[in-house]
C-alpha cells in the first residue's frame, strides 16, 4: 500500500526531511508532497553578512524545487489551512491535499507589527532588521552611512531564529566601524529582554565578556514596548514596558517572532503563537498522531537554528517510518545544538549543547576537535564553509562525518569541575 | 523545598516562593501572595488573568509567556504590565500558585 507524505514547507527542515524520506522510500512505498508558497530558498545564516556587504543576495537564494530530489512532487502554492480531523491540507485556492502523514515544516515569521510603532515612518529608515533578504539589503544601504551616534541592536521578544544572531551582529559591527575608522564616534548598544547575553549561564558569561572587551553596551531584562521615530522616520526611541528608554539613531531589529500564518487558521494545530506543539523527543505533535513538526515550526525548547532541524531530521526520518509501519516512535531527539559565533576581525566561536547539558568549553567533535566556547580563526573557516555543507550535505538530509544527531560528551569540561549536566536555566522575560 | 503559610494554610513552595503543588492553592492565598508582590488590591482584571494561568497551566502543564497571554487572555501585553509591573507571567504564575514559567533558549 502506498502511503501519502506531504510536508508543508521547502526551508531547511522540508528539503532535509523530504530527501532524506525519498532516499529511504521506494516510490511504490509511498507518494512525497513539498509544498511552498515560493520558489526561494534563503541561506538564513548568511543573511548576518548582508548587511556588512560580505555576502549579496545572490549569493545566498537558491531555488527550492532545485534542491529537492527526483521523485519528490514540488507544488506552489500558498497554504490556507491544515484539517487535520480529516488528514487534508487546503491550499490558498481551495484545492485540497490528503495525506496520511503530515510534516509542518514551515518555520517561524517575523511579526514586526506587533510592536506598537516599530513599522512606521521609520521602517526601512532608520530602523532595519537583518532577519529576512529585504530587510538585510537594506541595512546594508543605511550602516556605511552611519559616521556617529546610537546604534542600537534590540531583539524584541524570544523566542527568535538563531538566538546568537544579535550577538554576531553586535560583533561584526564593532569590527565594521573600526575599519571604517568612526567606532569611536557611535554608542553601540545591544538590548535585550534576557538577563545576561545568552540563555544559558556559562556561555551567558563568556559572550558577555566578548561584548565588554569590544565596548558593546548590555540593556538587559529591557521588554519592548513601543518605538516612536523623530521626524521624517530619522532616528526614535524604543520604549519598554518600564517606562526605560533606548534612543537611536539607527536600530537593527529582531522583530517578535510567530509560525507561519495557516497555522493559526488551522483548528488546533497551533498554540497562541502559531508554533506546533510536539513532543520534544519524538518530534510527533500534540495535534494528531500522523502530524510531526520539524525545525523552527515546532514549540520545542531548542534554538530555532539550522543544525537543530539537521539533529532532528535523522531522528524524524525514523519515525515517520516507524509510523507508517505501526512500530512505536523513537523517543530519542536530545535537543542537540550546534552554532558557530562570528566575532569578526575573521574569528569565530563555537558552542555545542542539548536539553540537559549547557554550552561548555572544551573540544568538538572530540578532544582533537574545534575550540569550544573560545575566538578562533578555525572557527571562522567552519562557519564560511558551513555554507558548503548546507547545500551539499544538510538539505540533501546526509549526514556530516563525525557529527552524530546526539551531542558529543568527550572533549567538554565545565569551568567549575561540576557535573556536565545542568538544569535549564529560567526565562527571565516571562 | 520548604512550606510556608498563606491565609492559615500550610503550604509547599519553592526557594524562590512558587508553590509547588498548585492543588493546594486558594483565592484567600491569591490574595496573601499578591501581598507579597506588591499588589494591594486584585481587580477583576488581574483574577481574569489568574483563572487564564491555572486553566491554561492544568491544560497545558505550563504557564503561558507575557505575549501569549496578550494574545489569549482578554488583556492586552501594555495592561499586563500594569496589571503586574514586576513582569505579568513571573509575577501573575506566583499569584495563581502555578510553577515558573519554564526557560525559553
Amino acid at each position: 500500500m502506498s502511503s501519502r507524505i506531504v510536508i508543508l514547507g521547502a526551508g531547511t527542515g522540508g528539503t532535509l526531511i523530504a530527501n532524506r524520506l525519498r532516499r529511504s522510500l521506494p516510490a511504490d512505498r509511498a507518494s512525497i508532497t513539498v509544498i511552498d508558497r515560493d520558489d526561494r530558498h534563503v541561506y538564513q545564516p548568511g543573511l548576518l553578512f548582508v548587511p556588512f556587504g560580505l555576502a549579496h543576495a545572490d549569493d545566498i537564494v537558491r531555488p527550492r524545487s532545485r534542491q529537492l530530489h527526483d521523485g519528490i512532487d514540488w507544488v506552489e502554492s500558498a497554504v490556507e489551512r491544515v484539517e487535520t480531523a480529516r488528514d487534508a491540507v487546503v491550499l490558498a485556492d481551495g484545492r485540497e491535499v490528503p495525506y496520511d502523514v503530515l510534516i509542518v515544516a514551515t518555520g517561524a515569521e517575523l511579526a514586526p507589527e506587533e510592536t506598537e510603532g516599530l513599522t512606521g515612518a521609520g521602517w526601512g529608515v532608520s530602523a532595519f532588521t537583518f532577519y529576512d533578504l529585504p530587510g538585510a539589503s537594506a541595512l546594508a544601504e543605511a550602516l556605511p552611512l552611519l559616521d556617529g551616534g546610537r546604534l542600537v541592536v534590540n531583539i524584541v521578544d524570544m523566542p527568535i531564529k538563531c538566538p546568537v544572531a544579535p550577538l554576531e551582529f553586535c560583533f561584526l559591527a564593532d569590527w565594521f566601524l573600526r575599519e571604517r575608522g568612526v567606532r569611536d564616534a557611535v554608542e553601540l548598544t545591544l538590548v535585550t529582554p534576557l538577563d545576561g547575553a545568552f540563555t544559558k549561564p556559562v556561555a551567558s558569561a563568556a559572550l558577555g565578556g566578548l561584548l565588554e572587551e569590544k565596548g558593546v553596551r548590555l540593556v538587559t531584562e529591557f521588554n519592548t514596548g513601543e518605538v516612536a521615530y523623530g521626524a521624517g522616520g530619522r532616528g526614535g526611541t524604543i520604549t519598554g514596558y518600564d517606562g526605560r528608554e533606548q534612543p537611536f539613531d539607527l536600530a537593527a531589529v529582531i522583530p517578535a517572532h510567530g509560525g507561519a500564518g495557516y497555522v493559526l487558521r488551522s483548528p488546533g494545530l497551533g498554540d497562541a503563537l502559531g508554533f506546533v506543539p510536539a513532543d520534544p523527543a519524538t518530534l510527533q505533535s500534540k495535534a494528531a498522531p500522523n502530524v510531526f513538526a520539524i525545525g523552527d515550526a515546532s514549540d520545542l525548547p531548542v534554538s530555532k537554528a539550522g543544525s537543530v532541524t539537521h539533529f532532528e531530521g535523522e531522528v524524524l526520518a525514523g519515525n515517520v517510518l516507524r509510523f507508517l509501519e505501526g512500530r512505536p516512535l523513537d523517543a530519542s531527539y536530545d535537543g542537540h545544538a550546534n552554532c558557530f559565533i562570528e566575532t569578526g576581525f575573521s574569528k569565530a566561536l563555537l558552542i555545542d549543547f542539548n536539553y540537559d547539558t549547557e554550552p561548555l568549553p572544551g573540544r568538538f567533535p572530540g578532544p582533537a576537535g574545534l575550540p569550544l566556547l573560545k575566538e578562533s580563526r578555525l572557527n571562522h573557516l567552519g562557519k564560511l564553509m558551513f555554507q558548503w555543507f548546507y547545500w551539499h550535505t544538510l538539505l540533501p538530509g546526509r549526514d556530516i562525518p563525525g557529527i552524530g544527531a546526539h551531542m558529543p560528551t568527550a572533549g567538554k569540561h565545565r569551568p567549575d569541575g561540576g557535573p556536565q549536566t545542568s538544569t535549564q536555566k529560567e526565562d527571565p522575560t516571562a | 523545598m520548604s512550606t510556608a503559610i498563606y491565609a492559615g494554610v500550610t503550604v509547599d513552595v519553592n526557594d524562590e516562593g512558587f508553590l509547588e503543588r498548585p492543588e493546594q492553592w486558594t483565592r484567600e492565598i491569591a490574595v496573601e501572595l499578591a501581598r507579597a508582590d506588591g499588589i494591594a488590591e486584585l481587580t477583576d482584571r488581574h483574577w481574569q488573568v489568574i483563572e487564564f494561568m491555572r486553566q491554561e497551566f492544568f491544560a497545558k502543564g505550563t504557564g503561558p509567556t507575557v505575549r501569549a497571554l496578550g494574545k489569549s487572555s482578554g488583556v492586552s501585553v501594555k495592561e499586563l504590565y500594569q496589571l503586574f509591573p514586576k513582569g505579568p507571567a513571573k509575577t501573575a504564575a506566583h499569584i495563581a500558585g502555578i510553577p515558573k514559567p519554564k526557560g525559553c533558549i
